[in-house]
């Protein structure tokens, strides 16, 4: 799996929590939940639906390194190797 | 007792009524009081007390028990020229000259083409809480205010029942002037600026946007102190005054209803077909399409007016039924 | 032989567009089962039934829009026997039968009922008939609930009094976009009613939530994502256990009267994607472990943002937690929403400092608000019941 999958797979769960976004203008180097005003039952389960769709399960201590795009799909990369 | 305007002399409601009849005495010559009691023993509620004794015996007349007598005496008095006071103890007394009343005072002008007038004045006690049972407490004003012919009107204020003789004596027909038998012992701020007083337009007592409380006569007092609750309780409650029975003025009871949308109407007669009744009809015949609630009436159980204190207080239209009354239509 | 009407979602709700039946007619239904799918001002809604029976007859065509009250079905009683439907529910239909060949198509739009049915007073029509307000629509505050002059007058001002044109003035819950004027207007009303009706009472208080941040950190970190709480779960708990000490927040205020509520379903103002607001109820949520609450919360929220959710839990609110989350301001002055008598606010909670015996010290601070009817309770009490919500999120472990 890529670093574009699980890009793909971020976006899309992204935008089943807030379907009304332009996805495709998100800055990845951006708060998106500030952006895109995703609070934490929003990001909860936004956290849930990565944990089953990539098998990973992502402790809330490392919550912070999904603050943007970028950094989320890094975060995930490297989870998903290690 | 309030209602008039401030800074006038204190007076009590007799007080009030004997200087009404001083005055008219003083002033006219052809004026002169007649009824049961009126000149030795000074009335029964002691209204005319020393008027013998500065007016003589010729212009304050004690008569005999007799209502159809002495109130036909008045009328034959006013008939030739006289302006007669004529006193009657209590309305209930007054069935026994209804006939007089009814049938000469208020069909001479019609039946004789106008060629005649009776400019007289009939002042009658009326109403309850003094403990006098049922013959000497009911309220049935109503049933003269049923009549053509005739004023009837209804002082509840002391400077009305300063005022409203004089101009009572004016009119070239017969007006019936009600006492209410609760009021004389009041005390009040005559308002000598009233002077002279119409005797046929409702005042408004106190105003108010929520609801139009419309009573006279003794009942204001009560419906004043009802409206003051209210206010407590957010209801801005209008108090209507009628002062006159007949006619009723309808343009200040409308106006008021109309802009409150609501009305109460506190009447010391029983319900069936009383002056209530008749001011209901009319609010719904003239506002129906204002009103926001059906017209809501406060009036005395349909009994005998009982002897016993507390029986009586619970016939007769009190300040709480007013307030609960008033809610009622208004919702809350 | 039951009619099943169009309920009341709550004191703003005057009209909704039946979406889907769930039922036909033959099949049994217990109370609580679902019925049918309602549009509102609020979204789609799964109207509940409330008493047994079996579905006799569906009186309403999709996509009919009927003010609340109108018949929608009739529900045989288990052991009737089949009656006519009430008179309004054959109005529903064609007036009479006639010796015409054909049969009129059945209307997608059904008019509302006569007005006679309508308790209004004559001011009430007489404005109504004037400014072309439909009283089917309009909540009534007069005696026995009667619409009155000033019912009128305000939804006559909340369609924009004289600057409406028509178009505006039937802005509904259809079409693109209108879904949202609708639950503004929902919003408008409710809002409105509250700030005409009630006095609020306010009051603050800043909560060391430290060791409630913590503990529920440290619960969460060993927990798949699914078993996670969030700090609204726990907030939601204290209030829970709190009113069970203070009644007088909990209930309803009708007809002059505060009348206390023996449950307490706690509703949570849940912020839609794309504006507006929904204060849906869960249920008994004094008595459900943090688990089981955090797993109603969170699909509460899902729901109401999929725009479905159950009639019961729009009108069953006793007291509502207004929350502004992880990433708000410090406090909110919350606005009651009618009837309720309550309404705790919760700012977001951030590290600021405070003073630990007598030292500054960083801690996460939470500023807790309560609006208050002032009808129903005073500010000693008030102020009581917050400390009991601070209290309890000191010892989260018994929440």
């Amino acid at each position: 799996m890529t670093a574009d999958d699980i890009r793909q797979i971020l976006l899309e769960e992204i935008g089943n929590i807030a379907p009304e976004a332009d996805l495709g203008a998100l800055d990845p180097e951006v708060d998106y939940r500030e952006k895109l005003d995703i609070d934490s039952i929003g990001f909860l389960n936004l956290i849930i639906a990565i944990g089953k769709r990539l098998k990973i399960e992502v402790p809330e201590k490392d919550y912070a390194r999904l603050g943007t795009l970028s950094g989320a799909v890094s975060y995930l990369v490297a989870r998903k190797r290690g | 007792m309030s209602g008039t305007s401030a800074g006038g002399a204190e007076i009590t409601y007799r007080d009030a009524v004997r200087e009404a009849l001083r005055e008219v005495l003083q002033q006219d010559p052809r004026t002169f009081l007649m009824g049961e009691d009126v000149g030795r023993y000074g009335g029964c509620y002691a209204v005319s007390k020393g008027l013998l004794d500065e007016f003589g015996p010729e212009r304050i007349r004690d008569t005999p028990l007799s209502e159809a007598g002495f109130v036909g005496a008045g009328i034959g008095a006013a008939l030739g020229g006289m302006r007669p006071i004529v006193e009657v103890m209590t309305v209930n007394f007054s069935m026994l000259c209804l006939d007089q009343i009814l049938n000469t005072a208020a069909t001479i002008r019609h039946m004789s083409g106008g060629q005649f007038s009776v400019p007289l004045v009939i002042r009658m006690a009326t109403g309850a809480g003094r403990q006098l049972a049922a013959q000497h407490s009911h309220s049935l004003e109503n049933w003269y205010a049923h009549i053509p012919g005739i004023r009837v009107v209804a002082p509840a204020t002391v400077t009305d029942a300063r005022f409203m003789l004089r101009t009572a004596l004016l009119d070239p027909d017969p007006v019936l002037i009600f006492e209410h038998v609760m009021l004389y012992n009041m005390t009040g701020s005559l308002d000598p600026a009233a002077d002279p007083v119409d005797i046929d337009r409702a005042a408004v007592r106190r105003p108010g946007r929520d609801v139009t409380l419309i009573t006279y006569g003794g009942s204001l007092w009560k419906t004043l102190v009802a409206a003051t609750e209210l206010a407590g309780q957010g209801i801005e409650a209008e108090v209507i005054d009628l002062r006159s029975l007949r006619p009723l003025d309808d343009a200040t009871i409308t106006a008021s209803v109309r802009r409150t949308r609501r009305a109460v109407i506190v009447d010391e007669g029983w319900r069936s077909g009383s002056l209530a009744a008749e001011i209901s009809a009319r609010i719904v015949e003239q506002c129906f399409w204002s009103l926001d609630a059906p017209v809501g009436r406060v009036c005395s159980a349909e009994v005998p007016i009982p002897y016993p204190k507390h029986l009586e207080d619970a016939a007769l239209p009190q300040t709480p039924a007013i307030v609960a009354a008033a809610r009622s239509v208004v919702g809350r | 032989m039951g009619i099943f009407r169009m309920p009341s979602l709550g004191a703003d709700m005057e009209a909704g567009t039946l979406v889907e039946w769930l039922k036909q007619p033959g099949d049994r239904v217990k109370r609580g089962d679902l019925i049918a799918v309602v549009e509102t001002q609020k979204g789609a809604i799964e109207i509940e039934v409330f008493e047994p029976g079996t579905v006799a007859e569906l009186l309403l065509p999709v996509g009919a829009t009927v003010p609340v009250g109108t018949a929608m079905a009739s529900i045989r009683e288990d052991g009737a026997v089949a009656v006519a439907p009430a008179p309004d529910a054959a109005a529903m239909k064609e007036e009479r039968p006639t010796a015409a060949a054909t049969m009129p198509a059945p209307q997608l739009q059904v008019p509302p009922p006569p007005s006679q049915g309508i308790k209004a007073s004559p001011a009430a029509r007489k404005f109504a008939e004037e400014h072309d307000i439909n009283l089917a629509s309009v909540p009534g505050s007069g005696p026995d609930g009667a619409i009155v002059f000033v019912d009128v007058e305000a939804a006559w001002q909340r369609q924009g009094g004289a600057a409406a044109t028509t178009a505006a003035a039937r802005t509904g819950a259809k079409g693109d976009g209108a879904p949202v004027d609708g639950m503004r207007a929902a919003i408008a009303a409710a809002m409105a009613r509250s700030k005409r009706e009630i006095p609020h009472y306010y009051l603050g208080q800043t909560v060391d939530v430290t060791i409630a941040a913590d503990w529920l950190a440290q619960r969460n970190a060993d927990r798949k994502p699914e078993e996670r709480a969030v700090f609204g779960a726990l907030l939601l708990k204290a209030i829970g256990l709190s009113l069970k000490k203070y009644p007088e927040f909990n209930g309803s205020f009708a007809d002059g009267r505060f009348a206390a509520s023996a449950a307490i379903h706690l509703g949570m103002a849940i912020a839609l994607r794309g504006g507006g607001l929904i204060a849906p109820a869960i249920h008994d949520a004094a008595d459900l472990p943090l688990d089981q609450l955090m797993i109603r919360l969170r699909d509460l929220t899902n729901r109401v943002r999929a725009g479905r959710f159950r009639s019961s839990e729009l009108a069953d609110a006793t007291i509502t937690l207004t929350s502004l989350g992880e990433r708000g301001v410090d406090w909110v002055q919350p606005i009651i929403y009618p009837p309720q008598v309550a309404i705790v606010g919760a700012g977001t909670p951030t590290v600021r400092p405070w003073i630990v015996d007598g030292v500054p010290v960083a801690r996460q601070l939470c500023d807790l608000t309560l609006a208050a009817d002032h009808r129903v309770s005073d500010g000693h009490r008030g102020a009581l019941f917050l400390r009991a919500i601070e209290a309890l999120l000191q010892n989260p472990e018994a929440l």
